[in-house]
């Protein structure tokens, strides 16, 4: 207990929250570099994603090289990639992006593939080009579980990002490093619960995003109605919704 | 005019789902496809729009060859209405509606208010128009898909079992429906379905179809229970038996009908059709001209 209330008074000290290396700075770099690493492999993997749920080609290939990803050590990739590219945010970079790859692009191929086969088909059917098919049918409809895999992603990323200090000075992970190296235990504890803090209000973040894309029609007839209540006023749905769906 | 001349299709797999069907499609007439599954009904009509593509012959509209048009551009020139509506799930009733209009450019102001008209035209309240399609029932939401069929104003109009998933009270107010729809706007229809019943209503040409896309009768419901052309039609469209096959008795001085079970169908009458003898304005004459078909 007392070192629970040391590792608050490590987070309030006045001295440890101004200047460089502060916890303010520390806490937006590794914000930063969360939201950077989400970027990279969103860039890589939602388009990648879509061409698979979209063709429903390679899924088998996305599956065996997700896996594949999610084997690596990322602690052993980190290492490697440092001891390749040298000291410094490279090595991180690579090493995260790596790891937030296969949530995002399970995300965005099962987006599509849970979409209803013949809804796809009403659209081509009516005269939908495939572009159109994939923009106006399949990315609005997908985009919960895209929307899923980027939270499951950052989550991985924000909580695994304490790993860059480990080859830069960079990051809350810079205190639980150094607090391990000088038995400043409140250090680390606080740096810890820093981390914690900071995946906690990303994960909220997310919760929001989540009920803003859910397609509204989709929601009107959510089958699982995860939420007894929706998070903004949506007219017209308060009655009929129940019928038919149960 | 759409006309199959020697058209076949052989999936990947091998199956052979039609084999050299030929069949001429009149315009303005309601052409129902009607067999059980297997018989290829649904693979020819979906031949029609391209979104399937016949590995033999060819297929023509007004005498062009559809092979050689653009498919997504056939499509938005041919109405389809499927099964289970396939509508969009996160788009409104006005909005699924104007959905191909929108994409042939109609500018969106314009694209609404015709979409409203349109839920007037097949019997849905405008109110409905803002709702999404999970909050409608069954038989709305098959209303919204004939409307959407109907939203570019096309010369053809294709529907796969458009009401095979609704229960048999709204699917024979559809049917109506569809017969007032037809008699006010005339369109190609061709339609898809497995039910005898509602092929004899709807079609004013049908074409019974065995396994593989061969036909076995093609006519109108009349001739065909007139003269079946073999066992196999016979037997399909129950000429034989139950309520088709039906005998004269005498009873108190007058002719009635009687059914193969032994139910009383009706009394013989001097021919007349009712609607066409005393047509009473509003009177609900659609209702009457459906049943004494």
């Amino acid at each position: 207990m007392t070192l629970f209330l040391d590792a608050l008074n490590w987070i309030f000290d006045p001295a440890n929250n101004v200047g460089d290396g502060s916890i303010p700075s520390r806490l937006l770099e590794h914000l930063v570099f969360t939201l950077v690493t989400i970027l990279m492999a969103s860039a890589l993997a939602v388009p990648l994603g879509f061409l698979i749920g979209h063709t429903g080609r390679g899924r088998g290939l996305a599956v065996a090289v997700s896996g594949g990803l999610r084997a690596l050590p990322t602690l052993g990739l980190l290492t490697l990639v440092a001891l390749w590219v040298g000291i410094g945010l490279e090595a991180p970079y690579v090493a995260l992006t790596v790891l937030a790859i296969p949530p995002v692009l399970a995300g965005a191929y099962t987006g599509f593939e849970a979409i209803d086969r013949t809804t796809i088909d009403a659209a081509r059917s009516v005269g939908m080009s495939e572009w159109q098919i994939v923009r106006k049918v399949e990315i609005p409809l997908g985009l919960p579980l895209l929307i899923g895999g980027l939270r499951s992603g950052t989550l991985q990323v924000v909580a695994t990002a304490t790993l860059a200090a480990y080859v830069a000075d960079f990051g809350l992970g810079r205190f639980l490093f150094t607090g391990l190296k000088t038995r400043d235990y409140a250090e680390m504890l606080g740096g810890s619960i820093l981390v914690i803090l900071l995946a906690l209000a990303l994960e909220g973040i997310f919760s929001v995003i989540d009920r803003v894309v859910l397609p509204r029609g989709v929601a009107a007839g959510h089958p699982t109605e995860v939420r007894a209540r929706s998070a903004r006023p949506r007219p017209g749905m308060e009655s009929t919704i129940a019928e038919g769906r149960n | 005019m759409i006309e199959f001349r020697s058209v076949s299709k052989q999936f990947p797999d091998g199956t052979l789902a039609v084999d050299d069907f030929s069949l001429v499609l009149p315009s303005h007439k309601t052409t129902v496809l009607v067999g059980s599954s297997g018989s290829g009904k649904t693979t020819l009509l979906r031949m029609i729009n391209r979104m399937v593509d016949p590995t033999g012959g060819a297929i023509e509209i007004d005498g062009v060859d559809i092979a050689g048009l653009e498919p997504v551009k056939l499509r938005r020139s041919i109405g389809y209405v499927m099964q289970n509506s396939g509508l969009l799930p996160h788009r409104t009733v006005v909005d699924n509606v104007a959905t191909v209009p929108l994409l042939r450019g109609v500018p969106k102001k314009q694209a609404r208010t015709d979409a409203l008209a349109l839920l007037d035209t097949v019997g849905l309240e405008r109110t409905l128009a803002d709702r999404y399609p999970s909050q409608l029932s069954g038989g709305q939401q098959q209303r919204v898909g004939v409307a959407r069929g109907l939203a570019v104003n096309p010369n053809i109009l294709l529907m796969d079992e458009p009401f095979g998933a609704v229960d048999p009270i709204v699917r024979a107010e559809l049917q109506q429906e569809l017969i007032r729809l037809q008699r006010e706007l005339g369109k190609t229809v061709v339609f898809v379905t497995h039910d005898v019943e509602e092929a004899f209503l709807l079609g004013d040409q049908v074409v019974i179809l065995r396994q593989g896309g061969r036909i076995a009768q093609v006519g109108s419901p009349a001739e065909i229970l007139a003269n079946p052309a073999d066992d196999f039609v016979a037997s399909f469209v129950g000429a034989d038996r139950g309520r088709r096959a039906l005998h004269l008795e005498s009873h108190g001085g007058r002719d009635i009908l009687v059914d193969s079970d032994g139910r009383l169908a009706g009394v013989l009458t001097d021919g007349s059709r009712q609607s066409e003898a005393a047509p009473v304005p509003g009177s609900g004459a659609a209702a009457q001209g459906g049943d004494s078909r």
